[in-house]
């Protein structure tokens, strides 16, 4: 299981707003992608309403999950392939430990994949003496420096070319440069050595293809190809909802993902892996195992008011639209899913309670949902978790958080059923902030719970009659 | 021009933000309804919509709140209000709040319809660009998140801009990126919401503006906050003062 570490959300957060190399790095991916991908939305052929289709095709799998997993995993066993379904993050990676054993598996590549980041592998297989080599440009960056991933999609995004070139010239021995092109290279030249003494590749998955028993990658390095192809044995991890029903579906939501991911029309590699190589087919690793993973994921489809979370593609389109993430970057958010994606799938996987902060530090700005590819309404479910956090739930396990705050709100609705209450209660707030100092004209201190506010703003005072006061006045006198 | 709009009533939704710290924007908000020959009538029991508590989980507080909207609104033909968000919680989320609750629902539903924003109204329901009004300096403008994404009100604004007289309209950058508001988010989350903000003024600034306009005294409260804290030179304006501003240019 990854470290959780949802409950550090401010302190991280506050991390990284002093970061001033993050802040450049996340204005910059999102000034680039942001805009970009809500262009290529646009740009389609379809237009902007093929999202909706999207969204369309991904309820209808999800709604029809027991079936299609059911398929799929016939399907890849027709073809030679072995499926395990995992109920947790132990029980995949006990899988993982078992079959890397039988092949006596020494070294293994990865292709980038958040649902093993999810699972924990990497320091599960390295605690069983297996070396997890990653071979996404960015995810090796991130494991020669000892750290985690910061977006779905760009996961060194907070690593600046000086930061990587002392890395490299420090762990692969190379002359210090921070020329991209001489730094690709050198990994690209470390990276093949891997490739070829691997014993087994690591993937994720896209999305599955239940008709045809396909499992896909998508990327722009051609990694998760030569990862899943090279060496003896080949186990992709996927989240139990990253599949669709027939082929053709992978032709809008592909589309779709891409654009979301990088503002691509199509990523630039695209790989159907069937199985493993047979008499009839020689291409292809000794070994296919697939890890289909709950982990948590069958009681957010037993909710209807979260079960759309489950059509999500993980592209991090969110991620490069959001005013929070932007200024707080990926590891604030302590488990690997971040942004908007995160804030609604990591309080859900994990305990709301637990990643509270997630879902209340959000501005409710809806700049995810027109971002999200298959237009999933993010913000609606923000507010779920929050009505289940102000007052608790019991099938979510969720104790009520903010007691004073809700005794507050409770106020507030006795006075706003009333106006002639709510009229004193404006009269004694007025009469309240003469004990506030101010600074030209407006309050420039505020006690709890509203001192937020004034750690860096002034406020407006309450005027000494409210606009209703003066109308009803104005009008009675006419 | 200023012509007659058939005499027409309107009900002012006040939103509680300018009821009790802004009343000024709904007297400019009045004078600029009247102005285009329009009566105006404004409950006197009205309180709050409930977005508040409804933005914050507290839904059974957020529906006491919207039933005495309904109430109190529900015999209005046409509601207008000086607040995308509040309009936006009276249009689609009454909706979340009365799900198990078709009567409220239906009521709550045909006040929807007849709830607009101030420019939307001006522009969409009423048609009218040209008001009249003069102010002089280079405005720029904010779109709100509620507003721009829940009700699609992006153009009615700067179109209403753009006829006043001395006013130079220019955009910033990112003007639909979130100001860092988000009612509680703000005092809840201070380090996060001011760096938004702080973002935010940075913009405005940079497009070289001496005053910032928007549809929302959430958002303009948020930025004037930091504004005058630091004293920057810049006025945060909400739309009505200047569309309502006779001032020679």
């Amino acid at each position: 299981m990854a470290h959780i570490q949802t409950e550090h959300y401010r302190r991280e957060s506050r991390k990284a707003l002093r970061d001033p190399v993050l802040q450049r790095a996340l204005a910059g991916i999102q000034s680039r992608l942001g805009p970009a991908t809500a262009a290529s939305y646009r740009n389609l052929p379809e237009g902007p309403a093929l999202r909706q289709v999207g969204h369309e095709i991904r309820r209808r799998a999800i709604e029809n999950l027991d079936v299609l997993l059911e398929a799929l995993s016939e399907r890849v066993r027709q073809n030679g392939g072995q499926v395990f379904f995992a109920r947790d993050a132990g029980e995949a990676v006990a899988y993982c430990l078992k079959v890397a054993k039988a092949h006596r598996v020494r070294l293994a590549v990865k292709g980038k994949s958040m649902v093993t980041e999810e699972i924990g592998l990497n320091e599960a297989l390295a605690a069983a003496g297996i070396e997890a080599a990653e071979t996404d440009l960015g995810e090796f960056i991130i494991q020669l420096a000892g750290e985690h991933p910061s977006h779905i999609i760009a996961p060194s995004i907070h690593k600046t070319r000086v930061e990587i070139g002392r890395l490299f010239s420090e762990r692969l021995g190379i002359a210090y440069t921070d020329d991209p092109p001489q730094l690709t290279q050198a990994a690209r030249k470390a990276l093949r050595e891997k490739f070829f003494a691997a014993d087994m590749g690591i993937s994720g998955c896209n999305l599955a293809c239940a008709e045809t028993g396909h499992i896909t990658t998508l990327s722009n390095e051609g990694n998760i190809r030569m990862a899943s192809t090279l060496p003896r044995v080949h186990i992709a991890f996927m989240g139990m909802e990253r599949i669709v029903a027939r082929l053709e579906d992978h032709d809008v939501l592909f589309r779709l993902l891409s654009r979301g991911a990088a503002a691509q029309s199509l990523a630039g590699y695209v790989s159907y892996v069937g199985g493993p190589a047979l008499d009839a087919h020689a291409d292809g690793p000794e070994a296919f195992h697939l890890v289909i993973l709950d982990n948590g994921r069958s009681r957010i489809l037993a909710d209807p008011v979260f079960r759309e979370m489950l059509c999500c593609v993980r592209c991090g389109a969110c991620l490069n639209v959001c005013p929070v993430y932007g200024k707080i970057g990926g590891h604030a958010y302590g488990y690997p899913y971040s942004g908007p994606v995160g804030a609604v799938v990591t309080p859900l996987l994990v305990g709301i309670n637990r990643a509270k902060d997630l879902c209340l530090g959000e501005s409710l700005c809806g700049a995810c949902r027109d971002a999200c590819p298959v237009d999933i309404n993010i913000p609606r479910m923000l507010l779920e978790l929050r009505a289940k956090l102000a007052e608790g739930d019991s099938r979510w396990r969720v104790k009520p958080v903010g007691r004073v705050q809700k005794a507050l709100f409770a106020l507030w609705a006795r006075l706003v059923r009333d106006r002639r209450l709510y009229e004193i209660a404006l009269a004694g707030m007025h009469l309240g902030q003469r004990l506030l100092p101010l600074e030209r004209g407006m309050v420039r201190w505020l006690p709890a719970p509203a001192a937020g506010w004034t750690r860096a703003r002034n406020l407006r005072p309450v005027a000494s009659r409210s606009f209703v006061r003066r109308w009803k006045k104005q009008h009675e006198n006419a | 021009m200023v012509t007659d709009a058939n005499g027409r009533t309107v009900t002012l939704f006040v939103q509680c933000l300018v009821d009790a710290l802004y009343p000024e924007v709904a007297e400019s908000m009045v004078r600029v309804l009247e102005q285009i020959g329009l009566k105006v009538v404004c409950p006197v029991d009205q309180t709050c919509c409930g977005q508040a508590a409804f933005n914050t989980g507290y839904r059974r507080d957020a529906a006491v709140a919207a039933r005495h909207f309904v109430e109190v609104f529900e015999r209005a033909e046409t509601v207008v209000c000086p607040s995308g968000s509040c309009v936006d919680m009276v249009r689609h989320h009454y909706r979340e709040l009365f799900c198990d609750d078709p009567v409220w629902l239906e009521r709550a539903e045909r006040i929807g319809r007849r709830t607009f924003e101030f420019t939307q109204f001006l522009v969409d329901v009423i048609g009218r660009l040209d008001l009249g009004s003069r102010f002089a300096g280079r405005v720029t403008y904010h779109d709100s998140c509620h507003l721009l994404r829940g009700l699609g009100v992006k153009d009615q604004p700067r179109k209403l801009l753009e006829q006043v007289r001395g006013l130079t309209l220019v955009e910033m950058k990112d003007s639909d990126c979130c100001c860092g508001f988000g009612g509680t988010f703000s005092v809840k989350y201070p380090e996060i919401s001011t760096a938004m903000v702080e973002q935010k003024v940075e913009n405005i600034l940079a497009s070289g503006a001496d005053t910032v306009t928007g549809c929302d005294m959430g958002c303009l409260m948020n930025i004037e906050g930091i504004v005058h804290r630091r004293g920057l030179p810049l006025r945060v304006l909400h739309i009505a003062r200047i569309l309502a501003s006779q001032a020679k240019g």
